[in-house]
């Protein structure tokens, strides 16, 4: 009774003792290191970069580990991190087009300067259980090939050269790049900030909402244009130095959709952009995303308003799952006051109803003795 | 790893973190947030708001209101439910006895800071004492209309017929308006605000309050607040004049009336109680040899 709100103290003490024990699991098994989750579950890790907003492999790595394999407790724990890291500055924009290739197809071209390289996929292998995996698994060795190193043009600038395409947006180089994490996102929110809060966003729910565009809810008529997979460089300036520094490199996953639009008054008819870019390898956000971003595109572009994944203020306000599951979880916490509240108004609506009825029944009665 | 100040919590236990969790910037940054908020009173200031190391829905606003008034002489009560026992309440005070090394009461009297969820002490508050509210949703006209482009619009222009239309439709409907929560309020005859769901009976309290009263919402990004004596009127109609719920039997650990109380369930035969739901109260109440009718049975802590 009147203890069942008291004790929470220890009440959280043990819950989180539990919870401990629970994540190592059976103690005879060896603790799982953060060397395999690296090395083993690199898509695991991959996604919580992406979504947790920061790069950063072993970390990412630990925060599975101690999540218990929860991928969104996981970018939770991340995102918690990275929001304590002072930002000293932002990185000149990647060249993608200068890309370590290790994965590049375009699904528009056959053939393409820098051809196609398919690199490590799932794609076309049998989704069949393999029960050799259950013990531990050699597989042979991949082995490499010596190759000339050749210019892989993005498919966007083959296509650009001749005009077919619209022009990659220009950001003015005076005006900084928007940071929703730095400066409170505001509707409408322009192109820089759309692509941060997507890339950050829940792979769940702009897959969703990638695909309802596929069905015809706001159809594009998307192909993929090319994805590209691999390290790039990131650069820095400085201000006492009049070149950038390099600061390392990462790999990333880049989408681009190439999207029909028959034009309109200013506008010629010709392709349109959907841009999705994420860190490490991630081929499922990065092409939902190139869809999410081409459908939030309709107003710039003038096309009629009619679905969920052109409303940026709906698509923005609900793809981030640190804060939906926050939200909706918190739905635990005692609530006893508000819920005292409506259980006092519902006692007294189904009185008044009660009597209501009474009255109504009375008055029949008295109808029915007179007639 | 973050950008170290003089702080003596800092230094003392050696914490990674600063001073109450967050850096100095970001608290400069929410520092300006609540003074727009306090010479707009009931206005919603947006700010970038950060993650918590608690997820957001959890009271992350409240916390980072906090963070950034809280000083290392502050003494800190948090409540959720009028409750300081409760486990988020137990978590968030907790955070901040690690993170600010700060002296942390149950007591409403001995409170600088007194972060809530959900409700406002029964004891009055005074100038000395800043009251902080969890808010999730901040938007008093959200559910009435779900764009915030809109909203802000209607608050620019002071467009608040809609929700006099809701009370109306409830009178109409029901005999009477039919909101107990979040029940809404002009602040300085100005602006509508949420006053987070306390229960319509807290209302009261905020009006003229001697103490300064902050609103975080950190999920929705907004920080909003009424300076101390401002006037906080509930929305309401001539011929239905606003009221506050009223209970039937006094605290039955107590025995205090005119205080808020939770029906606690006692059997599966529909035995049940009413205590205060403000425990503070209801202790110093019963240390000054108030008792109620089930004064033997309850009330044990741990």
């Amino acid at each position: 009774m009147y203890v069942a709100v008291k004790g929470g103290e220890a009440a959280i003490r043990n819950a989180h003792r539990l919870l401990a024990e629970r994540r190592r699991g059976d103690r005879s098994v060896p603790s799982l290191t953060i060397a395999q989750i690296l090395e083993q579950l690199t898509l695991a890790v991959d996604r919580v970069m992406t979504e947790g907003s920061l790069y950063d492999r072993r970390l990412a790595a630990l925060a599975i580990k101690q999540a218990r394999g929860d991928l969104v407790e996981a970018i939770f724990l991340l995102r918690a991190y990275r929001t304590t890291l002072p930002r000293f500055g932002s990185s000149v924009p990647l060249d993608t087009g200068a890309m370590l290739i290790e994965r590049r197809i375009s699904a528009t071209f056959k053939d393409l300067p820098g051809g196609q390289l398919l690199g490590p996929t799932f794609d076309y292998t049998h989704r069949l259980l393999d029960p050799d995996m259950e013990d531990d698994d050699e597989p042979v060795d991949a082995g490499t090939v010596a190759v000339e190193r050749e210019a892989v043009p993005r498919v966007t600038d083959l296509l650009g050269g001749a005009g077919l395409i619209e022009p990659d947006g220009v950001h003015d180089p005076e005006i900084p790049v928007g940071d929703l994490t730095r400066e409170p996102l505001s509707f409408p929110a322009d192109r820089d900030l759309r692509l941060q809060a997507l890339a950050r966003g829940d792979e769940g729910f702009l897959l969703a909402l990638g695909y309802s565009t596929q069905r015809g809810y706001a159809r594009s008529h998307p192909f993929a244009g090319e994805i590209r997979m691999g390290e790039v460089e990131i650069e820095i300036e400085i201000a006492e130095l009049d070149f950038p520094v390099p600061l390392g490199r990462i790999t990333v996953t880049e989408c681009q959709m190439v999207n029909q639009f028959k034009g309109n008054g200013d506008a010629p008819p010709q392709f349109t952009r959907g841009y999705g870019l994420v860190f490490g390898h991630a081929e499922r956000k990065a092409m939902a995303m190139a869809l999410c971003d081409r459908a939030l595109r309709a107003r710039e572009l003038g096309e009629e308003l009619t679905a969920a994944a052109q409303d940026e203020e709906f698509v923005l306000s609900h793809l981030d799952n640190v804060q939906a599951t926050g939200f909706v979880e918190h739905l635990k916490l005692p609530h006893y006051v508000d819920f005292q509240a409506e259980l006092d108004l519902l006692r007294r609506l189904r009185a008044e109803h009660e009597a209501r009825k009474a009255e109504d029944a009375a008055a029949v009665q008295i109808r029915e003795a007179a007639e | 790893m973050t950008i170290r100040d003089e702080s003596p919590a800092a230094d003392e236990k050696r914490s990674p973190y600063n001073f109450a969790y967050l850096d100095e910037q970001t608290k400069r940054m929410i520092r300006r947030a609540i003074l727009k908020a306090v010479a707009i009173p009931g206005y919603q200031v947006p700010f970038a708001s950060r993650e918590m190391p608690m997820p957001y829905g959890w009271g992350t606003g409240g916390v980072q209101v906090t963070a950034a008034i809280i000083g290392p002489d502050d003494v800190l009560k948090v409540i959720d439910q009028g409750a300081d026992d409760t486990t988020n309440a137990v978590s968030i005070r907790g955070f901040f006895a690690k993170t600010a090394g700060v002296a942390t009461t149950t007591r409403t009297t001995e409170a600088t800071i007194i972060q809530t969820r959900h409700r406002i002490p029964e004891a009055p508050l005074s100038e000395d004492q800043i009251i902080v509210f969890q808010v999730p949703i901040p938007e008093p006209l959200r559910f009435l209309e779900p764009r915030e482009t809109e909203t802000r619009t209607m608050h620019g222009l002071e467009e608040y017929g809609l929700v006099h239309v809701k009370l109306y439709e409830d009178i109409a409907r029901h005999g009477h308006i039919a909101t107990t929560y979040a029940y809404p309020v002009k602040v300085e005859g100005r602006y509508v605000m949420d006053p987070s769901p306390i229960p319509k009976f807290d209302n009261p309290k905020m009006d003229n309050s001697p103490a300064l009263q902050l609103f975080g919402a950190g999920r929705e990004k907004r920080i909003y607040a009424i300076p101390p004596y401002s006037s906080v009127k509930s929305l309401d109609f001539e011929d239905h004049p606003f009221e506050v719920q009223r209970f039937e039997a006094p605290c039955a650990l107590c025995a205090a009336t005119g205080v808020y109380l939770d029906e606690v369930i006692l059997d599966d035969r529909g035995g049940r109680m009413f205590v205060c739901s403000d425990t503070d109260n209801c202790e110093q109440r019963r240390e000054a040899g108030h008792t109620g009718t089930a004064a033997g049975i309850g009330g044990e802590s741990q």
